[in-house]
């Protein structure tokens, strides 16, 4: 040993050995120029982009300790971590666009509800709480990967820089969620009676949330050449998707959408009742603890 | 008796011993039991600090929190992966686990009930871990010894994490500190409680340093502990909760207070504060996922059948 605790005497030296600073490690080298554009729209867009991880990866982590089997639920804790980095990067992409001083807590924990730029498929819950079960969870990791990879794919060459770093770090994550997703809907529709009924269930919960995944929002009509116009992704989503149920031996779903309130969905700030008590959880100890340092 | 010659040969001289090599049964039975205990306590202590990832007050800390629950179900996985290579079978040490028939460290039978928890845990409850564990990487049986090697490391990292999240809580709020005084007050005697029972009640540590699976006595090792804690306590600016705990030049130690063995049999009996529920909580990932197994497994068969 044989001192165990080698090592340690210096942590008050190296305060940030755990994961970087932030996102300055993460995208250590990559120019952070502002483009030319609109700064609203620029902030808003990258509030979408990041509270869609965020949220997303905070239902994720609700399956830790809670996995059907060990090695699912290190992999799901992963693909969790994945979107909470680009969560962060996003976040501070945000905070830093703004330019008021805010920083990617500041917008993670301060913000209310209907300051919240996400779809809705990312807050629902879709188990391991009453709202779902792994089914559900699956369909929705297969959805919402396959997704954000097409967006990201048409990501990449954004004219804003750290949008595309992100995006390019991105894709890689994403591949591998989506990856997994389709492994799985190939073994629960092939494996049981059972399981494949509770994969049928879980794309019909799902499917319900996808055509607002696709809908132009004004703030990305307003970023030609930054953002990415999220209808031009829907064939791309439509082949995958259509290739992972052919190859399940499963039909898509056809249910009927959940409406947008008189056109505005989560990217306006319209959440589902679920939201409220996603955030109350998420932001209790940090807002009860005002000038607390973490 | 050549094997059993050959066998302690081996042993004696801090050579490894291998899956596929002769042993003693109670050389196997004993590590068997050591491993399956050691793995439970990894997956069983995903629990008190999992409680929190929703609910982490920076998205750093959110990060760090996530991936070191998740490193202990890493943990867990090695380690079930090292016991089968001694003829166990993972599925029935979980059974074993959820229907109280094999143990877990008792530490993880107390509630978390601040954040400061989350770095105290980091700092003692790993700390601890790290005193217990760091010698096993030197224990006899191989694949044991290579598998603690992994995890070791992994839990200096857990340590230093929740070190590093006190340190920050201390230079916060009044607030903060009282957490982390009180979070500290909680945690410290059971943490040595991690140790095990006293080397005059220890019934398996003489036989166990026999065999090179352990290579400290529980006191020797509780001793260290406390020594490598105080100043870091010091540092950090919190009080030890030990009226009794105080340096003694003699020894080159420093003495410390009588654990409260009432309730260490009574936790490690199944009467914690939190026994029942962290049981529970694994039966029940357990059994709301065995269709989701199932699946897999007639998925697998079919395409081996296919193929
Ligand atoms: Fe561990
Ligand atoms: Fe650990």
């Amino acid at each position: 040993m044989d001192n165990a605790y080698d090592g340690l005497t210096d942590a008050g030296e190296e305060k940030h050995w755990a994961f970087g600073t932030g996102f300055t490690a993460a995208l250590a080298g990559v120019d952070r120029a502002i483009p030319d554009a609109d700064r609203d729209s620029l902030t808003a867009y990258c509030l979408m982009l990041g509270d869609d991880a965020l949220i997303y990866s905070q239902r994720l982590a609700e399956w830790c300790s809670r996995a059907p089997e060990l090695e699912e639920d290190v992999a799901l804790a992963n693909i969790a971590l994945d979107l909470l980095g680009q969560a962060r990067l996003l976040l501070s992409r945000a905070a830093e666009i703004e330019g008021v001083g805010r920083d990617e807590d500041a917008l993670a924990y301060l913000r209310d509800e209907r300051e919240f730029r996400n779809v809705r498929l990312a807050e629902i819950d879709c188990g391991p709480g009453p709202g779902g079960d792994f089914g559900t969870t699956i369909a929705r990791l297969l959805i919402f990967s396959t997704w954000r990879l097409a967006v990201f794919q048409r990501l990449v060459t954004s004219a804003d820089p750290v949008l595309a770093a992100v995006a390019a770090k991105g894709i890689k994550e994403l591949a591998y969620h989506r990856d997994h997703a389709a492994q799985w809907v190939l073994r629960l529709a092939g494996g049981t009676e059972y399981s494949r009924e509770r994969i049928v269930a879980g794309l019909d919960r799902v499917w319900a949330f996808t055509e607002e995944l696709f809908a132009t929002h004004r703030v990305e009509a307003a970023l030609p050449g930054i953002a990415v116009d999220p209808a031009s992704a829907r064939a791309e989503f439509d082949q995958v998707i259509d290739t992972v149920l052919n190859a399940a031996g499963l039909d898509r779903p056809q249910v009927k959408q959940v409406a947008a309130l008189a056109g505005q969905a989560g990217r306006d700030g319209v959440h589902t009742a679920a939201m409220g008590f996603l955030l109350a959880e998420l932001q209790h100890i940090a807002r009860s603890m005002p000038g607390a340092r973490w | 008796m050549d094997l059993e010659r050959q066998f302690e040969q081996t042993v004696a001289a801090d050579h490894r011993v291998e899956p596929r090599d002769w042993m003693p049964d109670g050389y196997r039975a004993t590590l068997i039991r050591q491993i399956a205990q050691h793995a439970h306590s990894e997956i069983i202590g995903m629990q008190p600090e999992g409680n929190w990832i929703s609910r982490a007050p920076s998205l750093r800390r959110k990060a760090v929190l996530l991936a070191k629950v998740q490193d202990e179900a890493g943990h867990g996985l090695y380690l079930y992966a090292a016991a089968e290579t001694l003829g166990a079978d993972r599925a029935e040490l979980t059974e074993k686990l959820i229907e109280g028939r094999q143990k877990y460290s008792s530490i993880f039978n107390y509630p978390t009930l601040t954040y400061a928890d989350v770095g105290v845990i980091g700092w003692l409850v790993d700390g601890a871990a790290i005193c217990n564990q760091v010698p096993l990487c030197r224990t006899s049986y191989g694949p044991y010894a290579r598998a603690m090697i992994r995890v070791c490391k992994e839990e200096s990292f857990h340590q230093r994490q929740g070190y590093e999240l006190l340190m920050t809580m201390m230079s916060g709020t009044r607030q903060q500190r009282e957490m982390v005084q009180d979070s500290v007050n909680r945690w410290w005697w059971p943490s040595l409680m991690m140790f095990g029972p006293s080397d005059a009640e220890s019934s398996n540590t003489e036989q166990s340093m026999v065999w090179r699976i352990k290579r400290h006595t529980n006191d020797e090792l509780r001793q260290r502990f406390v020594d490598m804690s105080v100043p870091q306590a010091e540092k950090l600016g919190v009080t030890l909760p030990d009226p009794a705990l105080v340096w003694n030049p003699d020894r080159g130690h420093h003495d410390f207070g009588e654990i409260d063995w009432t309730e260490f049999w009574q936790v490690v009996k199944g009467e914690g504060p939190c026994n029942a529920e962290r049981i529970a909580h694994r039966r029940k990932a357990h059994e709301d996922g065995a269709w989701v197994r199932e699946a897999a497994t007639a998925y697998a068969r079919k395409k081996e059948q296919a193929a």
